[in-house]
């Protein structure tokens, strides 16, 4: 046994070198045909320009993809730390699908990888794409959402979600290029671009040299639709508009925090319709309340280019059929979630007092792409499900998750009248949460932990929507479904609902270890929970589990089994056959 | 009110230390321009925020407030930020973190020890608004209290 595994050592140490290069786009890479793309190769020593060989299907490369990559003599790291040559060629477009394997060679240095390129059906199967994505929506959060809103008797839910009804569905893998476990950025990113890539990155593959920002690019979902089509593209997200999730549709980084930056993708782009939160990152830095470092001012860069803006729900409303692109922002930062907008009025409401929802922002966004006859792509976002699952603040995440629901209900009915829509509901990554059962505060004792029903002890939740909003009309009923999450920092646990504003859980101390916030330690029955995470985790992480996606209308059929979240783009483009030249 | 132990006294504790009547006094005046999170701003709004008369009329003058450190940008950083409530974001360990809306910045007189996040502080120094960008870090600032020190309370 010690013999084999020296000699498997000896062959690791061997291989080491040889292996050391890497090639964007990675290895079984999907590209769709046509669609332009950074080829880039990063090899581990410096070289010599004529010393690197690279064939594409065994010809030359300049031959079999028509263009010659510029020679990076030395790539620099942190610290001008000597990293190794390079050859980047941009842009580059391969039109004919198939196999392409790629092999490079540099002195001792080999690596091979292969592309497949696929082409679309050459004519479209539905007009329009509304795709709607629930940061961070588990299966918990589904059914926590229709039990709360729907109500349960005798085992049979009471009613069903809009997302109930979507009847092709699919498995999703949201794993990273560089991680088994995923965020925002690179998950979206997939979706919005058919290419896996690694955590906070965002329309690129993430590559070894500092600057965030001149990674290799792939194409965005957006981007494809202006090349291939006339169709219009709407935004639409609770989160701040430059936020992973609605950056993806357009944007190209390797940090997603680069969000100054990403505003001025949206604005290369222009997306006929962006709403949400934000506004911070599109005022000069001398503003008060900006967070630019530079004195660009965007929201006047959008105005002269054709943008109406809307500042809150009624000018919102004012601008839902009029012409024109619209930009509506509607809160510095992220917007108010459900709870604290429409019901405890807490968080920042008293700041910003009349933002309108995710309902109304994505009805006036349908109002006017489709005034569009080419049709529209519409990316909607219930983004704070994951911003109230991360302080396992599960009412807030649970109610936002109703929202959500009733934002595909807009979209199921504008299908209705547009049975030429595809609409695609799915989440970008799951949360660690379950559902195990209710907390009635009528079982005796003091002790809240022994107030937790498991089993036949859990009985139903008392939850009574009686003004038939959809909503339950007060969340800290007698008896409640109790979530619980498998991941967290030291927290303490109060087994009620946060009415005077967001969970925090956990607060640093100056050795920069999370500790649990102590403003909970008195709440009555309140219980101290310890940590599973490293103490620099502030909050619950996301799941490695599986998405659920859902989907309905032309195209939906191309959803099934178990599909990595870079498949879901296929879909999509093979639905506006983004692969083929359109005769319209 | 306990003084966090500081690698040099400051002028103003020094006199602090020497001369009982003139500390004393000079935390009355701290007291009558204190400032809250609540009176930084007259208006808010998707287009920017407005300082209020408040600060705008502190501005200039020595000043005190009470609130939270955020962990440090570094370990030897001259300045931190002042937030309303506990950190518990680090906005500096993970990119999807973000500094809240209301913060102010914090430049010290002289090094002091960093103290818990947790622990409520008061800041005492000369208010100064205005966009300003850290030449060291980058760091913009909209908000700041000068030649400033803290302590706990």
């Amino acid at each position: 046994m010690r013999m084999l595994l020296a000699a498997f050592a000896a062959t690791t140490i061997l291989a080491g070198p040889a292996q050391a290069a890497s090639i964007y786009p990675l290895d079984r890479a999907t590209i769709l045909a046509g669609s332009p793309f950074d080829f880039k190769v990063e090899l581990s020593k410096q070289v010599k320009p004529e010393d690197v060989k690279i064939t594409v299907n065994g010809q030359d490369y300049k031959t079999a993809l028509g263009g010659e990559a510029q020679f990076i003599e030395l790539e620099k790291g942190k610290e001008d730390k000597a990293l190794g040559s390079a050859l980047l060629l941009r842009g580059l477009k391969i039109s004919a699908p198939g196999a392409y394997k790629v092999e490079i060679a540099a002195g001792d240095e080999t690596k091979s990888v292969t592309w497949n390129v696929y082409d679309t059906a050459a004519q479209p199967k539905a007009k329009n794409i509304i795709f709607l994505l629930g940061d961070g929506l588990s299966v918990a959060h589904r059914t926590a959402a229709r039990i709360m809103s729907k109500g349960m008797t005798e085992g049979k839910a009471n009613g069903r979600l809009n997302m109930d009804d979507l009847e092709r569905m699919a498995f999703i893998g949201t794993s990273a290029t560089n991680a088994v476990a995923t965020d925002s950025a690179n998950t979206m990113s997939a979706y919005m671009t058919g290419h896996k890539t690694a955590v906070n990155a965002i329309g690129v593959y993430a590559d070894r040299t500092p600057d965030s920002l001149d990674d290799p690019r792939v194409e965005t979902f957006a981007e494809a639709v202006r090349r291939m089509t006339k169709k219009s593209v709407g935004i639409v997200a609770t989160a701040e508009v430059e936020d992973a999730t609605p950056a993806a549709v357009v944007a190209h980084t390797r940090n997603r925090g680069d969000k100054a930056d990403v505003v001025g993708m949206l604005l290369d782009v222009k997306p006929e319709v962006l709403l949400g939160g934000g506004s911070a990152y599109f005022l000069g830095k001398e503003v008060a309340g900006s967070k630019r470092k530079d004195n660009q001012d965007y929201i006047k860069l959008f105005q002269d280019a054709g943008y109406k803006l809307a500042t809150d729900k009624n000018e919102l409303a004012a601008n839902a059929s009029a012409e024109g692109n619209l930009l509506g922002l509607f809160h510095t930062g992220n917007m108010d979630v459900t709870l604290d907008r429409e019901f405890l009025k807490k968080g920042t409401v008293d700041k910003f007092p009349n933002q309108p929802g995710l309902v109304d922002m994505t009805k006036v966004a349908l109002d006017r792409l489709s005034k569009n006859p080419e049709g529209f792509f519409l990316m909607v976002e219930g983004s704070s499900i994951d911003k109230m699952s991360h302080p396992l603040d599960w009412d807030r995440a649970v109610v936002d998750t109703i929202e959500f629901d009733k934002a595909i209900g807009v979209a199921r009915e504008f299908q209705k009248a547009h049975p030429d829509t595809l609409i695609v509901v799915t989440g970008d990554h799951t949360h660690g949460v379950s559902i195990i059962g209710t907390v009635d505060d009528e079982k005796p004792g003091t002790e809240m932990r022994e107030k937790v029903g498991t089993y036949a002890e859990a009985g139903f939740p008392n939850y009574k929507d009686e003004n038939g909003d959809g909503y339950p009309d007060k969340i800290d009923v007698s008896r409640r479904l109790f979530l619980s999450a498998n991941n967290g920092p030291d927290h303490y646990e109060t087994f009620r609902p946060k009415l005077e504003g967001p969970f925090v859980p956990a607060i640093q101390n100056e050795k920069k270890e999370y500790v649990a916030n102590e403003q909970y330690k008195d709440v009555p029955g309140a219980v101290f929970v310890q940590g599973n995470l490293p103490k620099t985790s502030e909050s619950g992480v996301h799941a490695v589990d599986d998405v659920v996606l859902q989907s309905a209308g032309p195209g939906a059929e191309g959803f099934h089994g178990y599909m990595e979240q870079s498949d879901v783009y296929r879909v999509l483009a093979d639905t506006f056959a983004l692969g083929a030249k359109q005769t319209n | 009110m306990e003084k966090f132990s500081s690698l040099q006294l400051s002028r103003r504790q020094l006199i602090g230390a020497a001369v009982t009547l003139p500390f004393a006094g000079s935390l009355a005046r701290a007291a009558d321009s204190s400032l809250t999170f609540d009176e930084l701003y007259g208006k808010f709004g998707v287009l920017g925020l407005e300082f209020s008369d408040k600060v705008k009329t502190l501005a200039g003058k020595d000043i005190s407030m009470k609130g939270f450190m955020a962990p440090p940008l570094k370990a030897e950083a001259q300045f931190f930020v002042l937030t309303e409530v506990p950190m518990s974001l680090c906005p500096f360990c993970s990119s999807d973190a973000d500094w809240p809306d209301n913060i102010v910045v914090v430049y010290l007189g002289e090094k002091q020890t960093f103290v818990q996040p947790s622990q409520t502080i008061e800041v005492r120094g000369i208010l100064e608004y205005g966009s300003w960008q850290d030449p060291e870090t980058g760091f913009v600032s909209l908000l700041r209290i000068r030649q400033a020190e803290y302590s706990s309370v």
